[in-house]
């Protein structure tokens, strides 16, 4: 759709008000998958070898295998429910959801469906502007991840257009958890914001738990946005019924997610006011136009045919292992900023600053090791924002936290000058360099690490 | 609903086909049905017949397959790949 399509963002806000829904899928980072034995990819430790090495018969769906649960993915989905406030079901159970596509073998996927392991619960998210808005938590269930396909062929390279696909299954049955908002009302112009805010905490949320890697370029963390417009009530008047819903798929950045959200509410309002409507389907996400297009129409859940999975008992968790979980609960994201911002002697305008770009964890994690944190905030709001954007690619993917401290070490001791410091980072982030150590620092490094 | 089955299963029925298996299909849900004599409101939904929850193991890798073993039944191959012909939609 040309940018023609779309109404004037503040002229869609005066005439609808927006109802937004997220699914995030959150990659657990476990030794094993969710119901094999085979290494989880999801976990960094686990080297890949190539396609179609780590798996199993079960995670083929092989005659005559059997899924077994892993103990540690329950446990983190526990601690992930408890930290978005949910209650934990005393039982819950698997069901299958039926589907025809080579991404699983077995032809459907083990998920939870009416009984899920965790429900009811809320998030709090707070704005670049310091507002917090509370984000109510439907549910969050466990399932598995499905393989990856390559489509090769065809004129365009589009899906379309593909003559076959390849398959790896490595993928296959990496323990998921799938959140799930409940729909999400006033959150007016700064719709945008709260979906990008959101999807930030729920990775601050998962990487303070350490039940997930969390690297959205990784597709650790994957955010589907449903977008749907209501007309405004005139006053005296009860609410419109909800408009209908697009769900927009694989929105992988935080910055996509806003820039997502806003799209489908510009697009949608320019539909509805030229007396359109708007068909119910999902939509594909285009990082590089930042539009999104239609995919296939949504299916019904009736079209999964869910059923309760044969092969797996229910999940009936102990109180007294959920309670000793909930007591291992790091401090909730508002306390965690706060203690920050204090022991970092950050003004609140400095603050802000990192954590508006997403980036808290890495300053937080170059502060730990061993980095001033006036310098980890320089270093990740500066240079290293700049080359992430210029290169359209999250700050995090680009150094790791312990290369940065490396850096300012360097710097520290005047091993580097400030220009030269300025083109390692560059050279590390375009995978030119390896980031070069003090010797001084390895060793104190590794003193701490066997302290540690 | 004997199409629709037959569009989410990916198969092509042709108008003799989904006459015979609109019958076998009836036929199938009437048998299934007869469970609703006995299963009155007092029987609880039942999905698995003992009694027992929770079965875990540890997180602990495993023996893993060979990409040659994992390839055996394809029923194409490219490397290590499984190859497919491509399937007009998108991954779930």
């Amino acid at each position: 759709m040309a940018k023609a399509d779309l109404m004037d963002f503040d002229k869609a806000l005066e005439l609808f008000e927006p109802v937004l829904g997220f699914e995030v899928h959150v990659e657990l980072s476990t030794k094993t998958k969710m119901f094999s034995d085979a290494p989880n990819p999801a976990n960094s430790e686990n080297v890949t070898a190539g396609p179609n090495t780590q798996i199993t018969p079960v995670d083929l769906g092989l005659p005559g295998s059997l899924p077994v649960v892993n103990r540690t993915a329950v446990e983190y989905s526990i601690s992930l429910g408890l930290a978005l406030g949910c209650s934990i079901a005393a039982s819950s159970r698997f069901a299958r959801k039926n589907y025809f596509y080579p991404d699983l073998a077995k032809d459907y996927q083990i998920s939870q469906y009416d009984e899920p392991i965790a429900f009811e619960g809320s998030v709090e998210v707070e704005l670049e502007d310091g507002t917090v808005f509370t984000v109510p938590i439907e549910r969050a269930h466990m399932e598995e991840d499905a393989g990856k396909l390559t489509h090769v062929g065809g004129a365009t390279g589009r899906i379309q257009g593909a003559e076959y696909s390849l398959v790896d299954y490595n993928r296959a049955g990496v323990p998921l958890v799938e959140i799930v908002t409940k729909p999400i009302f006033g959150a007016e112009h700064n719709a945008p914001a709260v979906g990008k805010a959101y999807v930030s905490t729920i990775r601050d949320i998962v990487r303070s738990l350490g039940i997930s890697e969390a690297r959205m370029e990784r597709g650790n963390l994957r955010c589907d946005a449903n977008v749907s417009l209501r007309p405004r009530a005139r006053a005296g008047e009860p609410p419109a019924p909800l408009g209908t819903r697009t769900e927009t798929k694989n929105v992988n950045s935080m910055r996509s997610v806003e820039r997502a959200v806003r799209y489908e509410i510009q697009r949608q309002a320019a539909i509805l006011a030229a007396g359109g409507s708007i068909t119910q389907e999902t939509r594909h996400w285009h990082e590089d136009t930042g539009t999104t297009s239609p995919g296939r129409p949504k299916s019904d859940a009736d079209d999964y045919r869910y059923f309760p999975e044969p092969d797996l008992l229910p999940i009936e968790p102990d109180p007294k292992l959920i309670e000793s979980l909930r007591a291992a609960l790091p401090e909730a994201p508002a306390v965690r900023r706060r203690r920050l911002r204090e022991s970092w002697g950050f003004t609140e305008l400095e603050f802000q600053d990192v954590q508006n770009s997403g980036l808290l964890v890495e300053v937080e994690e170059t502060v730990a090791a061993g980095a001033a944190p006036a310098q980890a905030r320089k270093w990740w709001t500066g240079e290293i924002a700049r080359l992430a954007n210029a290169q359209n690619a999250e700050p995090a993917a680009l150094i790791t936290p312990l290369a940065v401290s490396e850096i300012v070490a360097l710097v520290e001791s005047g091993e580097l000058t400030d220009r030269m410091a300025r083109q390692v980072v560059e050279g590390v982030a375009a995978g030119r360099a390896r980031p070069p150590r003090s010797s001084r620092r390895a060793a104190s490094r590794s003193s701490r690490m066997t302290a540690r | 609903m004997v199409r629709h089955l037959a569009s989410l299963a990916l198969i092509g029925l042709d108008e003799q086909e989904v006459e015979r298996l609109t019958g076998q299909l009836g036929a199938i849900v009437d048998a299934v049905a007869t469970v609703s004599e006995v299963a009155t409101p007092d029987v609880p939904a039942t999905s698995h017949p003992i009694p027992l929850g929770t079965v875990t193991r540890e997180d602990v890798p495993g023996a893993t397959l060979t990409p040659e073993q994992a390839l055996a039944g394809a029923p194409e191959r490219d490397g290590d790949f499984f190859k497919v012909s491509s399937i007009l939609g998108e991954e779930q």
